[in-house]
């Protein structure tokens, strides 16, 4: 007779596993590569190209001859990392090189150095990002003007950013900030994956769909920075006038909600990055508040701070504090 | 809270209740309840009739045995179970089918109970009642309500919540009225004004005619239930009946609620109506790749084998796992030749593919199997906690609370085996909280 196998039960599962939910992240980025590839030409695919390889490679290395461990380069994660990074970067010519040291810290530091996947605090491709951005500040911020790039075109005319001209507070820029629709469709300045808001918004429909994110951290992240910078603007609207402690004529006040929320980072960073599970609580109470945080320090460091954008730095600094989410905000026992 | 959505498979759902013949060999366990073995009353030599008792309940925590078989006692000494642990036990070599006189087999059905309430109890203890619903345990301990302690709810248990297993359905299906009679005899044991019957609402049949029927009889409400498992796991069923919660640590009683499978209540029917003892079994033999699906009323002490080579002839080449139970809560049987018990319901034969286990990744701390819980436990940190042996921490986390549903498990994406660990982990917390006293 045939010996039979034993186990505890449940006998059956789910069939969910990490690396289906991995590559429906992928999946659901397509759309804003699409994008960027539209508004950006062939050097946002070649820049994803180069860093998704990269981040593989990297891992695949580790894995190999640093931990000796069997390699999990299938289960996509380190897709969605290179993905991520290269989205956060300008489609410009010098980040495909640049990119692959940021790959190097993402999955390097930034991942396998805790042990990899399911163990690194902080979000691997935002540690990329930020190690690029400091130590490249220059490149990191120079970003291509899309009204003027050409689809093959490698070496572009480079312009502002939404973000960057509030921040130089000329007193030009007020007219040339873009429209808020164009905003929406991604037709500005900024790092390639980044600016359309709607097409990262469809990619996050499909991720709760298939209920691998829920709204709880999008919503509070990007309702708080509405919120929050909304309560600025109605104290002291965004307007052109006299600076008193210098007398020249700049842009004072704070930027409207809606500007606020349609650029920089905060749609990419609230629906995938701000999402990402293994750095961000588990309990929806707890990732109620680390939506907030997220929110109130992208507010925050984009009105005092001395960088244009405070997406990144808003969610490292609530990855660091989601272990003690996590021990605060238990689910709810049953019966107490 | 928590829960999830398993493949129901209930295959067997038209499969109307056959009566298995009985075997030429048979092996009855004195322990087939929650609880302390029955003492055998019988020797080597002794003639035994169907229903005859042959194992007497004298411990606090017991129920009585009786003989499913007429015939010889061959010889009394330990046998092992299903899942490979001896028990004590009668080996009856079957000669006929001879039952006791007491015992009414004819078909009609008997509505009328004059008992008093405690008569109905000591008769549920001498007939060897037990909880059908898997736990076992003595209906007669269950149904004596301690002093200080007020019934105020009667909730059967049909909602069948575990894949495969349509046992329950079957019975609905066909004694409806004998059910509905039982649940009346528990209800007057009791003294509550209303019982209820849970069922989940992809019976919408079952409901039907249990509905129809229970119009016939005072203070039977049949509740259909939303479909979730573990939508029948007691805390659960209560919850979704009366809106109470059963605190941790406590029982079912403490508020104020009396908790039975429907299966017992049929039992119930045929011990005090027709003074038949529990000596059988309603029992689902099933499996995607069978080529027929039954249930069948099987006489309690026949083997697995004897059941698989009565339904099917032999296992397919490509039996990965007999389970006892049902997919989310059964457990794998390990000896074939082992007899089944009071409370087993169903012989479901996976698959090899379907019974694999996938393996195991690295925790991504998604709290999927927290979200899973319908404790509101914390499947991920019992695991990690069990792991580094830390079991005071484990306590205090509540892992007794643990209902060993299996969500946890069903909806990990690492495929962790974390109702393994938390079953481990409970029994270490037990380990603890025994050296201590």
């Amino acid at each position: 007779m045939n010996l039979l196998n034993i186990s505890g039960s449940p006998h059956v599962h789910s069939d969910e596993s990490t690396k289906r939910i991995m590559w429906r992240v992928n999946m659901a980025l397509i759309p804003a590569l699409l994008v960027a590839i539209a508004y950006f030409g062939i050097s946002a695919l070649i820049i994803s190209a180069i860093s998704v390889l990269s981040c593989v490679l990297f891992q695949w290395l580790v894995e190999k001859y640093i931990l000796k461990v069997p390699s999990t380069i299938c289960d996509g994660s380190a897709v969605v990392t290179g993905l991520l990074l290269a989205f956060n970067v300008p489609a410009t010519i010098d980040m495909m090189w640049i990119v692959v040291i940021g790959a190097l810290v993402a999955i390097g530091v930034g991942k396998m150095a805790f042990g990899g996947l399911g163990k690194n605090p902080f979000n691997p491709a935002l540690v990329g990002r930020v190690f690029l951005l400091i130590s490249f500040p220059v490149q990191m911020t120079t970003w291509p003007d899309v009204s003027k790039v050409s689809f093959f075109g490698l070496d572009t005319v480079t312009g502002p950013t939404p973000l960057g001209l509030l921040k130089g507070r000329g007193a030009e820029a007020l007219d040339q900030l873009p429209q808020a629709w164009d905003m929406f469709i991604g037709h500005i300045g900024g790092s390639f994956g980044e600016v359309s808001a709607l097409a990262i918004l469809l990619g996050a429909a499909y991720l709760c769909w298939k209920k691998i994110i829920t709204w709880h951290i999008p919503v509070t992240f990007i309702g708080t920075a509405f919120v929050f910078s909304a309560i600025l603007w109605l104290v002291n609207p965004v307007h052109v006038g006299v600076d008193p402690t210098d007398g020249m004529t700049k842009l004072l006040g704070f930027i409207d909600p809606l500007t606020t929320i349609l650029t920089g980072g905060i749609m990419l960073g609230a629906c995938f990055m701000a999402t990402d599970m293994v750095t961000s609580p588990m309990a929806k109470s707890g990732q109620i508040i680390f939506g907030v945080g997220c929110g109130l320090l992208t507010v925050i460091i984009r009105t005092w701070g001395a960088y244009p954008e405070g997406v990144s730095f808003a969610i490292l600094l609530m990855n660091s504090v989601t272990p003690l989410i996590n021990r605060c905000c238990k689910p709810k026992r049953f019966a107490c | 809270m928590g829960g999830v959505h398993p493949e129901e498979n209930k295959i067997s759902n038209d499969a109307a209740i056959e009566v298995m013949p009985v075997p030429s060999q048979m092996v009855v366990l004195m322990n087939q309840h929650l609880g302390a073995p029955a003492t055998p009353v019988v020797q080597k030599g002794d003639k035994v009739k169907v229903g005859q008792l042959i194992g007497e309940a004298q411990a606090f925590m017991c129920a009585n045995v009786h003989s499913p078989v007429s015939g010889t006692v061959a010889k009394v000494e330990p046998c092992k179970d299903a899942f490979g642990l001896a028990k004590p036990a009668v080996y009856i070599n079957v000669e006929g089918d001879e039952w006791m006189e007491t015992i009414d087999r004819t078909p009609d059905i008997k509505r009328e109970c004059t008992l008093e309430p405690k008569q109905i109890v000591d008769k549920l203890k001498e007939m060897g009642i037990v909880g059908l619903g898997g736990a076992t345990f003595p209906a007669h301990i269950k149904y004596a309500i301690p002093d200080g302690k007020k019934a105020e709810y009667l909730i059967i248990n049909a909602a069948e919540c575990e894949p495969y297993l349509t046992s329950d359905y079957r019975v609905m299906m066909e004694h409806a009225e004998e059910v509905c009679i039982g649940v009346s005899i528990l209800r007057k044991a009791l003294g509550v004004p209303n019982a209820y019957i849970g069922i989940e609402s992809n019976k919408p049949l079952a409901i039907a005619k249990m509905q129809e029927m229970s119009r016939q009889f005072e203070g039977i409400i049949v509740e259909p239930l939303k479909v979730k498992y573990p939508q029948g796991a007691e805390k659960q069923l209560i919850n979704a009946v009366t809106g109470r919660k059963v605190p941790s640590g406590k029982l079912p009683i403490d508020v104020g609620c009396v908790v039975s499978n429907l299966g017992t209540a049929f039992a119930v029917y045929e011990a005090i109506q027709k003074n038949k003892p529990l000596i059988e079994n309603i029992l689902t033999v099933t499996g995607k790749k069978l080529p027929s699906q039954h249930n069948y009323v099987v006489r309690i002490g026949t083997t697995y084998n004897d059941i698989i080579k009565h339904s099917i002839g032999e296992l397919p080449a490509t039996t990965g796992k007999v389970i006892s139970g049902g997919t989310m809560m059964g457990k794998a049987v390990v000896n074939l030749d082992a007899p089944t018990v009071k409370g087993n319901s169903s012989v479901l034969v996976m698959d090899e593919g379907e019974a694999r286990r996938n393996p195991e990744t690295a925790c991504i701390r998604c709290g999927k199997c927290m979200h899973a819980c319908p404790m509101g436990l914390e499947p991920y940190m019992f695991s990690s906690l069990v792991k580094n042996n830390r079991i005071e921490e484990a306590k205090e986390h509540n892992i007794l609370d643990c209902i060993e549903c299996g969500c946890c498990f069903f909806s990990c994406p690492a495929n962790k085996p974390l109702t393994d660990e938390i079953r481990l982990g409970k029994n270490k917390v037990r380990a603890m909280m025994a050296a201590k006293k």
